[in-house]
C-alpha cells in the first residue's frame, strides 16, 4: 500500500470502525491527525527536482487493453491509479487541516441529537472523498471519489442542518449538484471517447492531448471544453449556478459546512486545472471571454448580493460563492502567474472559509440564531477571545497581507495583467484586464461586507438582551482548532513560497499557458 | 551587530512587540506598554544610528512571493535620504507619543490592545518607509490601514468610534482599488516593480515610448489614487476628520505625523514616473490644492479641538500634495518633515487639554486655559506659529515658503489659492487659541484644569524644539535628518515672504479681533458659517450616494437573486423534472437519479444542438 492509498484509506477505515462501536470522537480525530501527519510526510517525499510525472505513484488495474504504443504489451484502461504533483499535494494539505479542524470543533456526543456515529463518520467519509479525488490519476475514480462525498453531505444536512427547511435544502442542494455531476460525466465520457478511448489514465490522456490536433474538430474540442466547464461550474457555484450554495451552507452542520465550502468544492476548480485546461488548450481559449463574463457575475454581482444579507451564516456562503470568482480568474487568465494564484486561493480561501464557519457555528451555539439584528452587535468586550480570533477571520477572509488569501489574490491580479503588453500587439486592454479590475473592485465589496458584519457583532454598545444571557467566551479546547487554521493563513501569507514551490514546475508544465 | 541588519531590526523589533503582546501579555497592560514603550525608544536609538547608513548599503531582501521562476516580490530595502529621513520622522514621533501614551491611557481597559496596536502601527508604518518596490509597498500600506482601524476602534463600544473604524478602513480600499491597478499598470508597461530599476529603465531606455499619453496618465493616476485614500484627499477625504475618535495620541502619531503621510512619501518615492505623462502633475496638483482649500474653509467653523487640527491636517497634505504635482516633492518632503513635528505637538497638546478638561474636547467649553497649563499652553503656541508659518522663527515657515515659492514659479492661481490658506490657517488657528486658552473658563472641566503630569508635558517640550528648528539648513544637513535631497538653493523672493506675511497679520487680526471675549461662536447663524460648519454636506451626501447605489443596488441584486436565479433557473427546472418524475412515479421509477438523469441528459442535448449545429 503505497501512502497516498494509506491517506485515502485511513478515513475510510476509520469510517467504519466508527459505524461498528469504536468510539466516536476519539477515532475521528485519530484519523484526523494521523493523515495530516501523513500528508506532511507526503511532502517530505515529493522530489521537487523530477518534473511532469504525477509521483508517490501507485496502480491496481481494473481493465487493460492492448497497448497502442507498445504491440504486444497491456495498457491500463481503468485502475485504481493515485498520484500526487504540486497542485494535488497543496490540495491534500488542504484537505488534511480542514477535516481536522472539522472534527475538532464537532460538538461533544451529548449534544447531538441523532446518530452520532453518523454524525462522526460523515465527516470522515468527505473527507475520504476529497482526498480520493485529488490523489486519484484515473479519470473513473477522481469523479467517483467526489460523488461518494455527496452522500454523507446530503445526509449531514438533511439530519442534522439548522433550521425548518433542512429537508428540502439537502434535496435542493443534492439535486443540483447531480445534475452538476451528470453533465460533468458527460464531459468526462466525450472527452475520453474523443482523445481515442483507450485510457481513463491522467497520464495518457495528457499524452496524446498533448499530440497536435489530438482532437479532431476545434468545436468537438469547444463542445466538451464548455461541458465540463459547466459541470465543474455547478459544483464550484459558478455564475449562475451558484443558488444552491448559500442556503446549503447555512443550513448544514459546522463540520460539514466547513469540508464543503472548504475542500469538496474545489474538486471543481481542481478538475479545470487538471482536465479541462491541459487537455483542452483550445477551447479554454475559446471560452475564455465567456468564463470571463460569468466569474465577474461571482465577484461583483454576488458580491452585492452578500452585502445584502442580514443572517451572518448566509453572508459566509455567499461570500464563498463570490471569492470562487477569484480562483475562476485565476484560470481563466491562461497564464502561469494566474493559475498558480488559483491553487494558492483554493487553499487560503479553504482553510479562511472553514474557520469562518466554525466561528459561525460558535456564535449559532450561544445565540441560536445568527440575525444580525437579534444579536445586536457589542460583543467584544464580552466575549473577547472569540471577537479577537473572529477579528482574524474576517481580515484573512478580506485580504489583509499576511494571510494567504492576500497573496493569492495578488497573484490573481498579476496573472491578469500579465498580457498587458505583448511583443505582437502592443498593449491591449482586454477582457481579462477589464475582469481584473472588476475582481480588485470585489476586494472592496468584501471589505464592505466583512467589516459591517465585525461591527454589527461585535462593535458598539452591548444590548441588553446579551446582559441576559449567559454568554461564556471560548475555551481552550473550542480555540484550538481555531488556532491551527489561523497559523495555517499566517504561516503560507507570510512565506507563500513554502508551497508556491510545488506549484510552479506542476503548472509550468501545462505547456500552452502563457508564461 | 552587522550594519547590514539594522533595517532588519528597525523593521521587526516593533512586529515582535505586537506579537508578544498579543500572545503573552494580553492581560497585563502595565507590562504591555513597558514593552511597547521600550522597542519605540530602541527603534529611535537605531534610526538615528541608521542616518549614517550608507546610500550604497546593501540590505539582504526576503524573497516573499516568488510569482515566476525570474519574477519574485521582495520585502527588501531602500535606503537613500529619504527614507533614512523619513525613518527618522517615525522612529522620533513614534517615541514621543509612546511616551505620552503611558500617562494618556494610564487606566484604559485596552491598555494592552492599545499599545500592541501602536507596534503594529510602527512596524507597518516601517516597511513601507523601507519598501523597494509597489507590491511590498502596498503590502504595508495596507497593514498600516488595519492598525489604523484597530486604533480609531479603540473605543470599540461607541457606536461613532465603531464607525469611524469602520469608514476609515473602507475609505482606504476604495482608494487602493486604484493604487493595485496602477501598480499593475505600471508592472504590465514597464515589466518591473523595483523603483530603482523602473527609474532607469523609465529614464535610460525609454520604455514608454510608444504607449499613449492617455495609458500613462492612466497609470499615475491610478497610483495617486493610493495616495488620495490615504493622505485623504478630496474626494476621499471623509475618513479623517472622523479618525479623530481615537485615542488623542494616537491621532497624533497616525491621524497626522506619520501614516496620512505616507501617501505624499510614496508619491515621492515615485515622483520620476509624475512627469511621464503630461497632464497628470496638474490634476495631482489641483486635487491638492482643492483639498487645502476646503479643508482650511471647513476648519473655520468647528467645534472640537481635535477635528479643527484634522482639518488643518487634511489642509496641509494638500500643499503637499500640490507640491509634488508642480514637480517639487522635495519641496512636499520638506513640509511633511517640519508638519510632522509641529503637528504632533498641536495633538498631543489637544490631548493634554483634553485630559485636564476631563475628556471634554469643545472648545466653547473651555476658555482661560493659559494660565492654568502654562507649559501646554506655551509648546501650543510654538506649535500653531510653526503652523501658521510665522516668518523667520518657526520650521513651518520655511517648508511652506517652499512650496509657495514652486507654486509662484509653476502656476500662479495655484499660488493665490496656496496665499489664500495662510490667511485662513491664521484665522482657525488664532481662533482655537483665544477661544480655548485666553478668556474665562466657560465649563466646570476648564475651571478645575491643571497642568498635566510630566509623562504627558515633556514629550510636548522635546517636539517643540523640532517645529522650531526642523527649517534651519544646519538641523537638517547638518544632522543628516531631513528626507527630502539638498534644498533648492535660489535667491529669496522678497515678494513672496511680504505676501505670506501680509496674509498671516490679517487672519492673525481677524480672528483675534473677531473671537477676543466671546463666550458662544459669533457667525452660528451666518449661512455660509453654516455651509463650512457642516463640512459642505459632503458627508450627507455621501451617506445618500451610498445608501441609494450601494445598498439599493445590493437590495437589488439579492431579489433579483432570489426572484429570478434561484426562482426560475433553479426551481422551474427542478419543478419540471419533479413532473417528469410523477409520470415516472407512475412507472414506478421516480427517484432522484430519474430526474438528474433526465435533466443531465436534456443539458447535453442543449449543449449539443447550440455547439454543434
Amino acid at each position: 500500500m503505497t501512502l497516498l492509498e494509506a491517506i485515502i484509506a485511513i478515513p475510510i477505515v476509520a469510517a467504519l470502525a466508527i459505524a461498528f462501536g469504536s468510539p466516536t470522537r476519539p477515532t475521528a480525530m485519530a484519523a484526523a491527525a494521523i493523515n495530516l501527519l501523513l500528508i506532511l510526510m507526503a511532502f517530505a517525499q515529493y522530489d521537487l527536482s523530477v518534473e511532469g510525472v504525477y509521483q508517490l505513484a501507485g496502480s491496481h488495474p481494473i481493465i487493460t487493453v492492448p497497448s497502442v504504443e507498445q504491440p504486444g504489451a497491456q495498457s491500463i484502461l481503468l485502475g485504481l491509479s493515485t498520484g500526487v504533483d504540486g497542485i494535488s499535494l497543496v490540495l491534500l494539505l488542504l484537505t488534511g487541516l480542514v477535516t481536522l479542524a472539522a472534527v475538532w470543533v464537532s460538538p461533544a456526543e451529548d449534544q447531538i441529537k441523532g446518530s452520532k456515529r453518523l454524525y462522526y463518520l460523515s465527516s470522515l467519509l468527505i473527507s475520504a472523498g476529497a482526498l480520493g479525488a485529488f490523489c486519484s490519476t484515473d479519470l473513473f475514480f477522481f469523479f467517483a471519489f467526489h460523488e461518494l462525498a455527496l452522500i454523507p453531505t446530503f445526509l449531514m444536512i438533511g439530519i442534522f442542518g439548522s433550521g425548518p427547511n433542512r429537508v428540502r435544502v439537502a434535496w435542493k442542494m443534492t439535486i443540483y449538484l447531480g445534475v452538476g455531476s451528470m453533465i460533468l460525466l458527460a464531459g468526462l465520457v466525450a472527452l475520453f471517447v474523443a482523445l481515442g478511448g483507450q485510457s481513463l489514465q491522467f497520464g495518457d490522456l495528457q499524452g496524446w492531448a498533448n499530440a497536435p490536433a489530438a482532437i479532431a474538430s476545434a468545436s468537438l474540442e469547444n463542445g466538451i471544453f464548455l461541458t465540463l466547464l459547466i459541470g465543474f461550474g455547478i459544483l464550484v457555484s459558478l455564475f449562475p449556478f451558484h443558488t444552491w450554495a448559500p442556503e446549503a451552507y447555512a443550513t448544514a452542520p459546522t463540520p460539514t459546512a466547513m469540508l464543503h465550502a472548504g475542500v469538496l468544492k474545489k474538486f471543481g476548480l481542481y478538475g479545470l486545472i487538471r482536465i479541462a485546461l491541459p487537455m483542452l488548450p483550445n477551447g479554454a481559449a475559446h471560452w475564455q471571454t465567456l468564463l470571463l463574463v460569468l466569474l465577474v457575475g461571482n465577484i461583483l454581482y454576488v458580491g452585492y448580493v452578500t452585502m445584502a444579507q442580514k443572517r451572518f451564516d448566509l453572508m459566509l456562503g455567499n461570500s464563498s460563492v463570490m471569492h470562487m470568482g477569484y480562483a475562476f480568474l485565476g484560470i481563466a487568465s491562461l497564464n502561469v502567474i494566474g493559475v498558480q494564484g488559483a491553487v494558492l486561493l483554493m487553499f487560503a480561501h479553504g482553510i479562511s472559509i472553514a474557520l469562518l464557519f466554525a466561528l459561525n457555528g460558535h456564535l449559532r451555539k450561544r445565540f441560536g440564531t445568527l440575525e444580525f439584528d437579534r444579536i445586536g452587535g457589542g460583543l467584544g468586550k464580552l466575549l473577547p477571545t472569540l471577537g479577537l480570533l473572529f477579528g482574524f477571520a474576517i481580515m484573512a477572509s478580506i485580504g489583509l497581507p499576511g494571510f494567504a488569501n492576500f497573496a493569492a489574490e495578488v497573484m490573481i491580479f498579476f496573472g491578469g495583467f500579465a498580457g498587458l503588453y505583448s511583443q505582437q500587439e502592443g498593449i491591449v486592454i482586454g477582457p481579462v484586464q477589464i475582469a481584473t479590475m472588476c475582481a480588485i473592485w470585489g476586494v472592496v465589496i468584501s471589505a464592505v461586507y466583512g467589516l459591517r458584519a465585525y461591527r454589527n457583532l461585535f462593535m458598539g454598545p452591548l444590548p441588553d438582551s446579551s446582559k441576559e444571557r449567559k454568554l461564556v467566551d471560548l475555551t481552550l479546547a473550542e480555540r484550538l482548532p481555531l488556532i491551527l487554521l489561523i497559523v495555517a493563513l499566517l504561516v503560507i501569507g507570510c512565506a507563500p513560497g513554502l508551497l508556491i514551490k510545488y506549484l510552479i514546475p506542476s503548472i509550468e508544465n501545462i505547456s500552452h499557458l502563457a508564461g | 551587530m552587522e550594519e547590514q541588519n539594522l533595517p532588519w531590526i528597525i523593521l521587526l523589533l516593533p512586529l515582535l512587540s505586537a506579537v508578544s503582546i498579543l500572545l503573552f501579555t494580553r492581560r497585563s497592560g502595565n507590562i504591555s506598554a513597558l514593552i511597547s514603550t521600550g522597542s519605540a525608544l530602541i527603534t529611535l536609538l537605531l534610526g538615528v544610528v541608521l542616518l549614517r547608513m550608507p546610500d550604497d548599503a546593501v540590505v539582504a531582501a526576503f524573497p516573499w512571493l516568488n510569482l515566476s521562476s525570474n519574477f519574485v516580490v521582495e520585502i527588501g530595502f531602500q535606503i537613500d535620504q529619504l527614507s533614512r529621513g523619513m525613518m527618522f520622522v517615525v522612529t522620533a514621533i513614534g517615541a514621543a507619543v509612546h511616551v505620552f501614551s503611558l500617562a494618556y491611557m494610564k487606566d484604559d481597559e485596552g491598555k494592552a490592545r492599545y499599545f500592541a496596536g501602536l507596534s503594529f502601527f510602527m512596524f507597518s508604518m516601517t516597511g513601507i518607509v523601507f519598501a523597494n518596490n509597489f507590491v511590498m509597498m502596498f503590502v504595508f500600506w495596507e497593514l498600516v490601514g488595519f492598525s489604523s482601524y484597530v486604533l480609531i476602534g479603540h473605543w470599540f463600544e461607541k457606536n461613532s468610534a465603531a464607525d469611524a473604524a469602520k469608514k476609515a478602513f473602507l475609505t482606504n480600499r476604495i482608494g487602493d482599488f486604484g493604487f493595485m491597478i496602477g501598480i499593475l499598470l505600471v508592472w504590465g508597461l514597464t515589466k518591473s516593480i523595483y523603483f530603482t530599476q523602473i527609474a532607469s529603465e523609465v529614464v535610460d531606455e525609454q520604455v514608454l515610448e510608444g504607449v499613449s499619453n492617455g495609458l500613462l496618465m492612466a497609470m499615475v493616476l491610478c497610483v495617486f489614487c493610493g495616495a488620495i485614500g490615504k493622505s485623504a484627499q478630496v474626494p476621499l477625504h471623509v475618513w479623517l476628520p472622523d479618525a479623530m475618535e481615537g485615542p488623542t495620541p494616537v491621532s497624533a502619531l497616525i491621524h497626522a505625523a506619520t501614516m496620512v503621510a505616507a501617501g505624499v512619501y510614496m508619491l515621492a518615492r515615485i515622483s520620476f514616473l509624475i512627469p511621464m505623462s503630461a497632464g497628470a502633475g496638474e490634476v495631482i496638483a489641483w486635487i491638492g490644492a482643492i483639498t487645502a482649500l476646503i479643508a482650511a474653509l471647513m476648519a473655520l467653523q468647528q467645534d472640537d479641538i481635535k477635528r479643527i487640527l484634522a482639518y488643518s491636517t487634511l489642509s496641509q497634505l494638500g500643499y503637499m500634495v500640490m507640491a509634488v504635482g508642480i514637480h517639487a516633492a522635495d519641496a512636499a518632503m520638506f513640509h511633511l518633515f517640519t508638519h510632522a513635528f509641529f503637528k504632533a505637538l498641536l495633538f498631543l497638546g489637544s490631548g493634554a487639554v483634553i485630559y485636564a478638561c476631563h475628556h471634554e474636547q469643545n472648545i466653547w467649553k473651555m476658555g482661560g486655559l493659559a494660565k492654568k497649563m502654562p507649559i501646554t499652553f506655551v509648546t501650543f503656541v510654538i506649535g500653531t506659529a510653526a503652523l501658521m508659518g510665522l516668518p523667520f522663527v518657526t520650521s513651518g515657515f520655511f517648508s511652506k515658503e517652499a512650496i509657495l515659492g514652486a507654486a509662484l514659479h509653476g502656476h500662479k492661481a495655484l499660488f493665490v489659492i496656496a496665499a489664500f490658506i495662510v490667511l485662513l490657517t491664521a484665522f482657525y488657528m488664532t481662533r482655537l487659541i483665544v477661544v480655548a486658552f485666553l478668556g474665562k473658563d466657560r465649563s466646570d472641566n476648564a475651571a478645575k484644569a491643571k497642568e498635566v503630569p510630566a509623562l504627558m508635558w515633556v514629550p510636548l517640550v522635546l517636539l517643540a524644539v523640532p517645529s522650531v528648528v526642523a527649517g534651519y539648513e544646519f538641523f537638517y544637513k547638518g544632522m543628516k535628518l531631513s528626507p527630502m535631497s539638498p534644498a533648492h538653493e535660489g535667491p529669496v523672493n522678497v515678494w513672496l515672504i511680504v505676501i505670506s506675511a501680509a496674509m498671516l497679520v490679517f487672519g492673525i487680526g481677524m480672528a483675534f479681533w473677531g473671537y477676543r471675549g466671546e463666550s458662544t461662536e459669533p457667525m452660528r447663524l451666518n449661512r455660509i458659517a453654516q455651509v463650512f460648519a457642516h463640512k459642505f454636506y459632503i458627508d450627507e451626501a455621501y451617506a445618500w450616494l451610498i445608501k441609494v447605489f450601494q445598498d439599493g443596488l445590493a437590495a437589488f441584486t439579492n431579489f433579483f437573486d432570489r426572484a429570478v436565479l434561484d426562482g426560475v433557473i433553479a426551481r422551474l427546472p427542478a419543478a419540471g423534472a419533479f413532473r417528469l418524475g410523477s409520470v415516472m412515479r407512475r412507472l414506478q421509477s421516480g427517484n432522484l437519479q430519474s430526474y438528474g438523469f433526465l435533466f443531465g441528459l436534456g443539458a447535453v442535448l442543449i449543449i449539443y444542438l447550440v455547439v454543434f449545429k
